[in-house]
């Protein structure tokens, strides 16, 4: 079975996020970008399965030129098979839905028995591209999966619920998203890093992907950022040692604060 | 008049908290932007929720009521929520911003073809169009935006509006039922529920008491636990202390967890990493009880006690319980 891992280049969250002023769109070139940490999870969780029943496993990334920087040659060094990558600088600023009908353009060209997505990224962290991806490919859509099982023509999965799980059954092909903690991630190896330069890496333009300019894009998308500033720096709060008594303090502080 | 909606959030009829916080805002925007508030129930249970929405305004409430829902994943809620969006054509649709309402409006935004701003913590009516306002990068920055299809839809997190109750009576308009067999194709099979203590979701809770990697093992989370039941309080952990077996995934707050940002936010023994503050910066209040000094949780603290958790922690909750008088 093949799977197509849709993965995302996201700021490393160490360094120091800024908006560009004239449309309040990440500035990706502003620091330091890595392989969005829970798309990891996607990946290895595609490469047991490709250990399991066999296939092969893609990367699938959108974006300026500059995307498949730090996300797409990560996936490879970790054994993805090959990438596609679909560029196109009318791409800058889409939000979550423009993404989703980019990835599912894309999609639409290729064969595969699953998608897997990482449940959120850590930058923009909405949760919205898998669901609406499913939806574009008019396929299930299985979110905040903690576990995997393939068996012919149908994946169980456990889905994460407020308070346990879920065991869901579904029909392939399928789209998924898998959340941290599914499996442990592997290192990549100096020898997967070396190979992944000889991988290919297939480069689609918008026109390739059959996208309409006019749904992609800052333009294209259908949420608007007006304003964007800085959250004010908290005020200093109140530090007390504990000499005994720290207890009954925090306790008048709750009680004056109506927690009490 | 156009519509304002309101999906109810609710398990088998029970409504969740965050449902009477979206329906108060809801009414106060429909006035503002002259629409007409009205709330969509899916699923089963309606008798029990109706009482829940009435007191919360009531008001029309299309119900769309199937053992279907439950047998399904969110699939028939995604297809019978488009469809009568399609039909009725609201001019904003309101989902709760938690894992299922948000997977929910984005499956209804893509099929009719708008716009989803989600994570909302305030709106502000300007015209027709409601100005969402949302954090990102882990709350570093605060934005402002809009959705600029039709219908909007917003989803809003929890604890962002004060539930008001305003008694109305519910005047039901039944919603026809008929899935196609694609709505189908993903089954729930089981449905596995830990022992939870009978305390709130992570998600939406007022208050949420978390412990970190300083609580040394797993069996010191009963004093996390106790605190948390003294204050009726949900509760969450650090990464360190999850990835360590000590609590569930489920509960872990920060940027490859939970975000939250409760009324009140307790770190127990967290030393308050870049990736932990991404995940409940924006808490309204926060505690932090570290025996560092040092540690950067205090950096946000509202108050902040440099002590030892195993003596400070249970000496609170008494002392809470003594002054709730139990
Ligand atoms: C990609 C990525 C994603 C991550 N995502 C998350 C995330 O979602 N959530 C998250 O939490 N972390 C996340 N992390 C991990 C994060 O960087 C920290 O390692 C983690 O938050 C540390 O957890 P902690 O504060 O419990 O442990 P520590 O940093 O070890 O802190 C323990 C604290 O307990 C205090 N302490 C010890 N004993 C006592 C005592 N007796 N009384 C009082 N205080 C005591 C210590 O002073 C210390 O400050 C992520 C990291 C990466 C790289």
């Amino acid at each position: 079975m093949n799977i197509v891992v849709c993965v995302k280049r996201v700021p490393d969250t160490a360094a120091e996020k800024k908006l560009d002023p004239s449309d309040h769109t990440l500035d990706r070139e502003s620091g330091e970008s890595i392989l969005n940490p829970v798309d990891e999870y996607g990946v290895e969780e595609a490469l047991r399965l490709r250990e399991a029943h066999g296939g092969e496993v893609t990367v699938l990334t959108m974006g300026p030129a500059g995307a498949e920087k730090n996300a797409v040659r990560k996936a490879l060094a970790l054994g993805a098979d090959r990438g596609v990558l679909v560029k196109d600088d009318g791409l800058a600023g889409s939000d979550a839905l423009a993404t989703a009908y980019v990835l599912a353009l894309a999609l639409a060209q290729m064969e595969f028995g699953l998608v897997i997505l990482g449940s959120e990224s850590t930058d923009a962290r909405t949760s919205l591209v898998p669901q609406a991806l499913a939806q574009l490919l008019g396929l299930p859509g299985i979110t905040y999966v903690s576990k995997v099982e393939v068996d012919g023509s149908k994946v169980t999965v456990h889905r994460e619920q407020e308070g346990g799980h879920w065991v869901i059954e579904s029909e392939l092909p399928a789209v998924i998203s898998v959340v941290k903690g599914i499996n442990e991630p592997r290192y990549a190896t100096l020898k997967g890093i070396m190979s992944a330069k000889q991988k290919p890496l297939e480069v689609l333009s918008g026109e390739d992907a059959g996208l309409d300019p006019a749904e992609v894009g800052l333009s294209g998308s259908k949420t608007r950022i007006l304003a964007a500033e800085a959250r004010p720096p908290k005020q200093k709060g109140k530090l007390v040692k504990d000499e005994g008594h720290g207890h009954v303090e925090l306790a008048d502080f709750l009680q004056q604060n109506k927690f009490i | 008049m156009g519509e304002l909606w309101t999906i109810i959030d609710h398990e088998g009829g029970e409504v969740r908290k965050v449902s009477g916080e979206m329906l108060t805002a809801a009414r106060r925007f429909a006035g503002e932007m002259n629409l007409d508030p009205a709330a969509v129930f899916a699923g089963t249970g309606f008798e029990h929720a109706r009482e829940r929405i009435g007191k919360f305004g009531g008001g029309k409430v299309y119900v769309a009521e199937s053992e279907e829902f439950d047998r399904y994943l969110l699939q028939p809620q995604i297809d019978t929520i488009a469809s009568l969006v399609r039909e009725r054509k609201p001019s904003v649709v309101l989902f709760a911003s938690v894992a299922d309402g948000k997977d929910v409006a984005s499956g209804v935004a893509s099929k009719v073809g708008t716009g989803v701003v989600a994570d909302v913590v305030d709106l502000e009516a300007q015209g027709e169009r409601l100005v969402c306002t949302k954090a990102v990068f882990g709350g570093a920055t605060v934005t402002k935006c809009q959705v600029e299809g039709s219908p909007q839809i917003i989803c809003v997190k929890p604890n962002s509006f004060a539930a008001e109750q305003a008694p109305g009576e519910v005047v039901e308009e039944r919603v026809d039922v008929t899935l196609s067999d694609d709505a189908k194709r993903a089954r729930i099979v089981e449905r596995v529920q830990q022992e939870a203590g009978g305390r709130p979701a992570v998600e939406e809770a007022a208050v949420i008491v978390s412990g970190g990697r300083g609580l040394q093992g797993p069996e010191n989370f009963r004093i996390v636990e106790d605190l948390a039941d003294a204050l009726g309080a949900a509760v969450g952990a650090s990464r360190a202390a999850v990835d360590a077996g000590w609590y569930p995934h489920q509960n872990q707050v920060g940027q490859t967890g939970k975000t939250v940002s409760p009324q009140l936010y307790i770190a127990v023994g967290i030393s308050g990493a870049i990736q932990h503050r991404a995940g409940m910066q924006t808490s309204k209040t926060i505690v932090a009880i570290n025996k560092d000094g040092e540690a950067p949780i205090f950096q946000l603290a509202d108050f902040g006690l440099v002590g030892d958790l195993f003596k400070v922690v249970p000496a609170l909750a008494d002392e809470i319980r003594k002054r709730k008088g139990r």
